[in-house]
């Protein structure tokens, strides 16, 4: 149940509702849990309906690069 | 189909129970919904029971559709009546030739829903080949069903004798007509308290035409089954148990297409869990793979080989996964949906 | 970055397999086996079902925590949830997997096929809809979750509060992670010696809440995401603080996890609950401060207040079979129980482990039987 997915943002209503998307599959959120400006386009984490916070994209991008130099690193080892 | 037995009304625009009487009204249903739209000659003779000759073994079987909700973005409950029957025929190697088909209606259904779904059902005959050649309505007091149930029976010409869940051996291919789950998941995302929207729809289908092919090829599956109820997870289970055999999948072979994927990413399901209503497993010689994936592949691009047949753990499923583990695919835990197929 | 790398990136085989080398690589130089309690159910899963366990070194156990929220209630308190839906003119809901826990006597799904009006939501937000389209009945919300939910009842609460609606009670059920790791870690008898601090508790509450533990019990505490890269990568963390003898508390989510966490969050639950002295967890017993309550100033909207005649408080054991208890404390594996597979499977679960997604007998059913033979 705590299992929650990144989306991806893409309208914001009156309501303070986001429309967000999970690889095509549509859904209406609540951003009342949100205190930093959300925009279309941020990929926030969801639970049960709620936004719960941003997903910080530079920290991810960095990640997948240390991910990718590791793997370069490991095979260029294996190919020696 | 000749006569409805409790007088029917249609009034209103809707299905009624009539107070007495009503043979008039009960025939007027008869005649400008089924007889019109289900026309055939056999049927068209309306006697008691239907005339009719094969020339082989006869498959018969029967199922009953009670799907919620009745329409769905892909087809609805008639489309599946017809398609899941037909698809059981099919699947043991016979051509559908027949069908019986009783409706349970509650009173006051809509007469416009209920020709919608007889026009789907003579959309799918025709898909299928098959006969509506005997059948029934009931029409019972409100709440006593919800809305519309369907049974179809159906008898079809064995053409392809000894296909069975018996029969899968040792070093058989596994293949899969199609990307798996999308009944499943298209009949969670119309759930109205989800509100979720999403270019999902059913893959409900008749299968005859592509098991022909298969056939005309000369090649002959051990075993074929569409995949309902339980999804992939169940047939294969059965399958492993049925023959006393392993069946080892590749994780990353099994097609799934992405929204399906996203509704599981959502809810926490697996798609082998999820239903499916015109995708089909078979279970073929390693020298027939190819050639079976090929005519595969003219009815879907996502047709798949998925596994095989090996000694690893005789009676189990097993996935290996591309972080080169492996895991058991058991049945799926049990009701996941409320009323799928 | 598009959204699905960050599926695809947090979950790519050659970055596992990376991980699983360099862990492998590190772990050579550990002193004594590393013992790490996933303390979260979610954990579990992704470690099952990814089959994490077959490629680590042998010396890299997991023990399985109590981070499940449906695995701790106790049974009295599902008795509670079915007396108040039978009550008269009431809509009792609550989240997803409550419904197929056996109580004492029966669950919510089989009290709703008896004709009870018991929902199972997907968002405590339905809650305000169902109110509104029933307004001539009592809509009872039976909260649960770890700190990762409470916020989303809080804002709940607070709907109801500044809209005045009449109808909707709460019966709070939330509880915390950091006594539920104490009281794990004060007996000592499951040598845990390190944590995967969990992924969307600490996005709500930041990683500082962890700091406290890892000084009192010089563990090292890594919060990780619940992508198998992820907790790869938090495994690796993990072992190299062991191999220079450092216990902090480290962020490996760092795409999502702060130390202060969401502070609007802290504040929405801050202004409408409060801790209380006593919670029983199933199978652990009686953590102190270990659960919220409503604030006095709400007692008005707290169900187990306003209707606690119909609510029994004798304390209800398990199944004697069930070992679930020793299970959600480390000190137990799903295959050591009895009845584990064979008389208790999903669809037919005696205890709280094998009903929820994130229970431990559940995911060990679903993903890890080949692991055990």
């Amino acid at each position: 149940m705590c299992l929650s997915i990144p989306s991806k943002v893409e309208k914001i209503d009156e309501n303070n509702m986001a429309t967000v998307d999970t690889m095509g599959v549509k859904r209406d959120i609540s951003l009342d849990l949100m205190a930093d400006d959300v925009q279309i386009g941020d990929y926030i984490l969801i639970h049960v309906g709620f936004a719960m916070n941003k997903i910080d994209k530079e920290e991810a991008e960095q990640s997948l690069r240390v991910y990718e130099e590791m793997v370069e690193a490991m095979q260029t080892q294996e190919d020696s | 189909m000749r006569t409805i037995d409790m007088g029917v009304l249609i009034m209103s625009n809707s299905v009624q129970l009539s107070q007495g009487g009503g043979a008039k009204e009960s025939n007027a249903l008869v005649n400008d919904l089924f007889y019109k739209y289900f026309s055939n000659e056999i049927l068209l003779k309306s006697e008691d029971a239907a005339i009719l000759q094969v020339n082989k073994n006869i498959a018969f079987t029967t199922d009953s559709y009670t799907v919620n909700p009745i329409f769905f973005k892909g087809g609805d409950i008639g489309k599946i009546s017809i398609a899941g029957t037909t698809n059981d025929l099919s699947m043991m190697g016979a051509k559908p030739l027949y069908l019986s088909c009783g409706f349970i209606i509650e009173e006051g259904f809509s007469y416009d829903d209920l020709e919608k779904i007889v026009k789907s059902m003579a959309g799918e005959l025709k898909n299928s080949g098959a006969k509506i050649v005997c059948g029934d309505t009931k029409v019972v007091p409100r709440g006593s069903v919800d809305k519309i149930f369907i049974n179809t029976s159906g008898i079809g010409e064995v053409e392809v004798e000894n296909i069975s869940s018996h029969n899968l051996v040792q070093d058989d291919v596994i293949l899969v007509s199609r990307d798996i789950g999308a009944h499943g998941a298209t009949i969670l995302s119309e759930r109205e308290e989800l509100s979720i929207t999403s270019d999902l729809h059913s893959d409900c289908a008749s299968l005859w035409s592509i098991v022909e092919k298969v056939f005309k090829n000369n090649i002959t599956p051990s075993a074929m089954r569409d995949a309902t109820r339980g999804g992939l997870a169940a047939v294969l289970n059965e399958w492993a148990e049925t023959s006393n055999v392993c069946i080892e999948l590749q994780e990353d072979a099994i097609p799934v297409e992405n929204e399906v994927r996203g509704i599981c990413e959502i809810f926490g399901f697996e798609p082998t869990d999820f239903a499916n209503e015109g995708t089909f497993v078979l279970s073929v010689k390693e020298c027939d793979a190819k050639k079976t994936l090929e005519i595969l592949k003219e009815y879907s691009k996502n047709a798949a080989i998925i596994g095989k047949i090996s000694k690893k753990r005789v009676g189990k499923v097993i996935i290996n996964t591309v972080y080169g583990s492996s895991r058991y695919l058991d049945m799926p835990k049990g009701e996941l949906l409320p009323r799928i197929c | 970055m598009e959204l699905k790398d960050l599926y695809e990136g947090f979950r790519n085989p050659q970055t596992i397999k990376s991980f699983a080398s360099e862990i492998a690589k590190e772990a050579e130089s550990l002193a004594e086996p590393l013992r790490v309690m996933e303390v979260c159910g979610g954990h579990t899963h992704t470690i099952m079902k990814y089959g994490l366990l077959q490629i680590l070194p042998k010396n890299i156990k997991f023990v399985h925590g109590p981070g499940c929220p449906v695995c701790i209630m106790p049974k009295e308190r599902i008795d509670h949830a079915i007396s108040l839906a039978k009550m008269d003119n009431t809509i009792l809901c609550t989240l997803g997997d409550m419904i197929r826990v056996p109580g004492s006597y029966s669950s919510l799904a089989l009290e709703r096929a008896k004709g009870a009006d018991i929902r199972a939501l997907y968002s405590p937000l339905d809650v305000i809809k169902i109110s509104k389209e029933n307004s001539n009945k009592n809509v009872i919300f039976f909260a649960i979750g770890f700190e990762t939910t409470t916020p989303m009842t809080a804002a709940v609460i607070d709907y109801v509060v500044k809209n005045r609606i009449s109808n909707v009670y709460f019966h709070i059920n939330h509880v915390l992670v950091p006594p539920a790791v104490r009281a794990i870690m004060n007996p000592r008898k499951a040598k845990i010696n390190a944590f995967i601090g969990p992924s969307h508790v600490s996005v709500i509450t930041g990683s500082k809440i962890y700091e406290p533990l890892s000084d009192e019990y010089k563990t090292p505490i890594v919060v990780s995401g619940f992508e198998p890269v992820d907790v790869m990568e938090a495994i690796l963390l993990l072992v190299k603080q062991k191999n220079v003898g450092k216990a902090e508390v480290e962020i490996e989510y760092k795409r999502s996890v702060t130390r202060d966490g969401n502070i609007k969050a802290q504040e929405l639950i801050e202004k409408y609950l409060e801790v209380r002295g006593h919670f029983r967890w199933r199978g652990i017993g009686d953590i102190p401060e270990s659960a919220l309550k409503l604030k006095n100033e709400y007692s008005y909207l707290d169900a187990e207040i306003l209707f606690k005649d119909r609510l029994s408080n004798e304390e209800i054991d398990d199944h004697k079979q069930c070992i679930c208890g020793t299970i959600l404390q480390g000190l137990a594996y799903p295959q050591d129980c009895k009845v584990f597979a064979k008389v208790c499977t999903p669809s037919n679960p005696l205890g709280s482990c094998m009903v929820s997604d994130e229970g431990a007998c559940n995911a060990y059913y679903r993903y890890g039987s080949i692991d055990n033979e």
